[in-house]
């Protein structure tokens, strides 16, 4: 009996996913793709869409792996150079070893990736560093690392075997390889968050250290398996990254860390902690993805770019503000009954 | 107490560890001997790299020190703070390929009033900030090159696009203009038509974006004209992946190494550039004789710069002096194989 | 998660001792500094002369304005990553007036002009916003600044200011560097609003309690507005001095900024939380930061390995506070 309400419950949360914060996005983005297709009709097409979604994958796995980490009130800047460094060493493993199956190139990439998270997660929460200047430490690090490990040249595609390439341009069941990762990890993490010990005691250490550290949960060892996830997924996108533009440069992803923050605040992820979902990161993804492909195709002044999708985030974060303060205030009035 | 003592030995080792480390761009230095200094852009750019390689030569052949700096990121500011370095290290020449033309006046005159021979490479400075230019390939040349490649892979007719660097880049707005007027003066340009100037911002995922609006917003697109290597490779990868090799040519300027694949799959039949390690051998030649009093970089002057010949200064487009190299080298599907392992 | 504060500050009797007095945060970084200036010294010659003290630090003082306010708003417990954009806005400003046909004099004008205005603007958004992180406002306003710097300049560059303009940036008094003056006079400024002003005073309480104060009748708002808009004012005077520097401005001048100045507040003993710090620190560490990177790029090393030092000496300073502090009897 219990357990059929049990179900019950967890059924309604999967439904009660579109909320009005999610709506009020998803809206926004309806009457802006409207928008573009009247400017441009090739806006709305097969080519175009998967060109979207292709592009837009690496922004989400790594949206996900950012969440993951603002969920427990922290910031990982460090995370374009983590993709650097794991992708110039999976492209150098490749130019040095190119008869070893491109696993291993992979598996090297995460490898890094975890380490790069393990160390981070430590300063964080045995360390006690605050996060951003601890990831802006590392974030130095790395890229210096990324150079040394490039020995100060890039690797570019004729050093790259086509299996290699062909991680990311390559296909199974007719959708693209990085749209299929992407898809997976969000899933993944979807599943995580919602239903795993470790994925709740997340949201748990973000919304309340205190509380939860006197409640028994190992506080430094979800924040620690937060970073260490963060990491492994930089490190693989970084390798799919660099697979992707066949070349993988020392200043591979400078600045990047803002614009998977730009998805995540989109997405409604709270940098204070505790507050975030799969469902409206995807919408906040597709956002900064549809932006950004369509800023191109409307002809617009590069020069005006940049002040537009700034503008657009205030708008967007201050409007969620809203529509969350106002459900706070319904909710309240609800109670008062 | 203790805890502070582990610190203060941290930082030492550390910074003990990096005198071994870190040591690099010097080449073995006494005080008598004549330095030199070589500034570029930024680092891990394998075009500056080879530039340094060839300067590095020549300085060392004639039997001084060289010094090579490149800041971390793309800025003047950098760039000044380095002249300053290179000031207080008692240079007697810096060659320098500049972040922005007008930016680092102020730091190259303080080192011109101290005695120091200014030359720019690659990127110029303004005509006040110094002696001369060595400038790869005529700026005219370039774009005619430029504008003749993408007439012939359009087969005489159609759209063409330039995908080029940042909107700011120097070098590839003169050769873009260079290129219109050429296309602007002679009539078998008439029936190509430039649809759009876009800017992949020298990023490869702004590049590729760049390059698939501009496949989706003109369908007819013939040819991408990208005269920088970034740019032009990012346009081949996306081209190559769609498989609409045979219809899109992309061409422009890059280097052989970015560019081998694409240009053995024929989606790019062939391209342009010139050789860094020369350039970077004549900007050490150059300076030398200036530091030597030979010449003064004023126009006419001429010198012996080792094994590239004689060479002399000439005028250059923005009014002050430059030494060319030669004619930009056209790299295509007979000669790659020979040079992409070279830079 | 935010960090534990740690309430030693608060204990009524201070360990008057020699050993604590000493033990303080600002004397590490004065030893750490003398370090730095031995070591460089050992690794070239070319370090330890009048020259390098007198001119090395016109190449980092311009950021050192920013440091300032910077500490103001760490100590607020918030955090501003606009400012590079501010330097960039405000230089803009002030080349398209000079370009426009104004003097030099209003021009100036118009700089710091724009500073106040883009700082009031970030005091207003985090005041009437106040739910919303600082960090992600002013990463909007990040955004919106330089972008409008590029809607108004493009790639263009403006010159030609007059040399008097110029000497600020490269020129001495006496010897002493026009900008290092500068900066000692308004260093003391600050130090005196923040130490012995009752302004100063609540910068402290609302770090440490943002709640209290506002029970205690602190006008917050009025307060972080004002430190804002002289994070902005600041801003604007490094644009100055920055522009001076190179007698020419572009709308992508001033990149990264934000990272280097927060590094050095933070350096400089400042908790990020709120409530901790000296204005001390973070100038001690402006020379640090600033001679170290002139003595490395001296000895020839990469600037890579630099950044890479100095992002090991942000996190091993960091770390080593944290150990002391938990090694210290409440």
């Amino acid at each position: 009996m219990s357990e059929n309400i049990l179900k019950k419950n967890r059924y309604k949360n999967l439904t009660k996913n579109m909320n009005v914060k999610e709506i009020g996005l998803l809206v926004f983005m309806i009457i802006a793709m409207i928008y573009i297709q009247m400017k441009n009709p090739q806006f709305l097409t097969g080519t175009n869409i998967t060109d979207l979604l292709k592009n837009t994958s690496l922004l989400g796995m790594l949206s996900v792996g950012m969440m993951l980490v603002m969920l427990t009130g922290g910031i990982d800047l460090s995370i374009g150079a983590v993709l650097a460094l794991s992708g110039m060493s999976a492209a150098r493993f490749v130019s040095i070893y190119p008869d070893l199956p491109v696993v291993f190139s992979l598996l090297l990439g995460m490898m890094i990736g975890i380490v790069t998270g393990l160390i981070l997660g430590l300063l964080v929460s045995k360390g006690r560093i605050n996060p951003t200047i601890a990831s802006l430490g590392m974030m130095n690090v790395h890229r210096g690392l990324t150079y040394v490990v490039g020995n100060n040249a890039w690797i570019s595609a004729h050093q790259m075997t086509p299996a290699f390439k062909s991680l990311s341009t390559g296909s199974l069941f007719g959708l693209n390889n990085l749209i299929l990762f992407s898809i997976t990890t969000f899933a993944i993490f979807y599943y995580f968050l919602q239903y795993a010990k470790t994925g709740r005691n997340i949201y748990a250490v973000g919304s309340n250290y205190e509380a939860t550290s006197i409640t028994g949960i190992a506080t430094n060892r979800t924040i620690v398996t937060a970073y260490v996830l963060n990491g492994l997924i930089a490190g693989l996108a970084g390798v799919l990254w660099v697979s992707k533009y066949a070349s993988a440069q020392g200043d591979t992803g400078v600045g990047y860390e803002m614009s998977v923050i730009a998805a995540c605040v989109l997405g409604g992820v709270s940098v204070r902690g505790g507050v975030g979902k799969i469902s409206s990161l995807i919408l906040g993804v597709l956002m900064l993805g549809i932006l950004n492909n369509a800023l191109p195709l409307l002809n617009i002044s590069t020069f005006w770019e940049d002040f537009i999708t700034g503008f657009i985030i205030l708008v967007a974060i201050l409007l969620n503000l809203y529509i969350q303060k106002r459900q706070k205030k319904d909710a309240l009035k609800r109670r008062a009954i | 107490m203790k805890k502070t003592l582990y610190f203060l030995a941290a930082t030492a080792v550390l910074l003990a560890g990096c005198t071994n480390s870190g040591s690099e761009g010097e080449t073995g230095s006494t005080d008598d001997v004549k330095s030199f200094g070589f500034v570029y852009k930024n680092t891990g750019n394998p075009f500056g790299e080879k530039l340094m390689e060839g300067f590095i030569n020549s300085i060392e052949e004639q039997g001084y020190t060289a010094i090579t700096k490149a800041p971390d990121s793309p800025t003047a500011e950098q760039q000044i703070n380095m002249i300053q370095e290179l000031v207080a290290q008692g240079v007697d020449g810096i060659a320098i390929s500049a972040n922005d033309p007008d930016a680092l006046q102020p730091a190259l005159n303080a080192a011109r009033d101290q005695g120091i021979q200014i030359i720019s490479i690659d990127s110029a400075v303004n005509t006040e900030s110094r002696n001369t230019h060595i400038q790869q390939a005529d700026p005219v040349g370039i774009g005619r090159v430029l504008a003749e490649s993408a007439l012939d892979m359009a087969d005489g007719a159609g759209e063409i696009a330039i995908l080029s660097a940042t909107s700011t880049a120097t070098n590839q707005n003169t050769w873009i203009e260079e290129m219109q007027n050429v296309m602007d003066s002679d009539e078998k340009y008439a029936d190509l038509k430039i649809v759009k100037i876009a800017y992949g911002d020298d990023l490869r995922d702004k590049s590729t974006s760049e390059t698939e609006a501009l496949l989706q917003s003109y369908p007819d697109l013939k040819v991408i004209v990208a005269p920088s290597t970034v740019a032009l490779a990012a346009a081949a990868k996306v081209v190559t992946d769609k498989g609409i090799g045979d219809n899109v040519k992309v061409t422009g300027l890059g280097l052989p190494s970015e560019m081998a694949e694409y240009i053995e799959s024929d989606v790019t039949p062939y391209m342009y550039l010139w050789n860094p390690i020369d350039m970077g051998y004549l900007a050490g030649y150059t300076l030398a004789e200036m530091a030597d009093g030979n010449i003064s970089g004023e126009l006419g002057d001429t010198f012996d710069a080792g094994d590239l010949g004689t060479k002399e200064v000439t005028e250059a487009m923005d009014g002050g002096t430059e030494v060319l190299l030669g004619e930009p080298f056209k790299f295509d599907a007979e000669n790659i194989d020979q040079w992409k392992d070279i830079f | 998660m935010e960090e534990l504060k740690w309430k030693y500050e608060l204990s009524t009797k201070k360990d008057k001792s020699i050993k604590s007095f000493f033990m303080q945060w600002e004397w590490l970084l004065v030893v750490i500094l003398i370090l730095i200036i031995t070591f460089n010294s050992s690794i070239s010659g070319n370090f330890f002369t009048v020259n390098t003290f007198l001119t090395a630090p016109m190449s980092f003082m311009d950021k050192a304005f920013m440091v300032l306010p910077m500490t103001f708003i760490l100590l607020l417990g918030m955090i501003d990553i606009s400012v590079g954009s501010i330097v960039a806005l405000s230089a803009v400003m002030m080349g398209l007036a000079f370009q426009s046909g104004a003097p030099m004099w209003l021009a100036i004008v118009t700089s710091l002009f724009t500073g106040v205005i883009c700082g009031f603007l970030n005091g207003l958004l985090n005041t009437k916003f106040s739910e919303l992180p600082p960090m992600i406002l002013t990463f909007a306003t990040q955004t919106i600044f330089r972008g409008f710097s590029y809607v108004l300049l493009e790639n263009n560059s403006i010159s030609g200011f007059p040399t008097w303009y110029t000497n600020l940036g490269w020129g001495s008094v006496a010897g002493i560097p026009i900008i290092m003056l500068v900066f000692i006079v308004v260093a003391i400024l600050f130090t005196a609003v923040l130490h012995k002003t009752v302004f100063g005073r609540e910068i402290y309480a609302i770090g440490f309690n943002k709640r209290t104060s506002i029970i205690s009748g602190v006008k917050v708002n009025r307060n972080i507005i004002i430190v804002f808009t002289l994070m902005g004012l600041m801003a604007a005077v490094t644009s100055l001095f920055l522009t001076s520097r190179m007698s020419s401005v572009r709308a992508d001048i001033g990149m990264g900024y934000e990272l280097e100045v927060i590094a050095m507040v933070v350096l400089g003993g400042v908790n990020t939380s709120g409530g901790i710090g000296r204005i001390l620190g973070p100038i001690i560490s402006v020379f640090i930061i600033g001679f170290l990177r002139y003595g490395l790029g001296i000895a020839n090393v990469s600037s890579q390995t630099i950044t890479l030092i100095i992002g090991v000496l942000l996190i091993v300073s960091v770390l080593v506070t944290r150990i002391k502090i938990k090694n210290k009897k409440i």
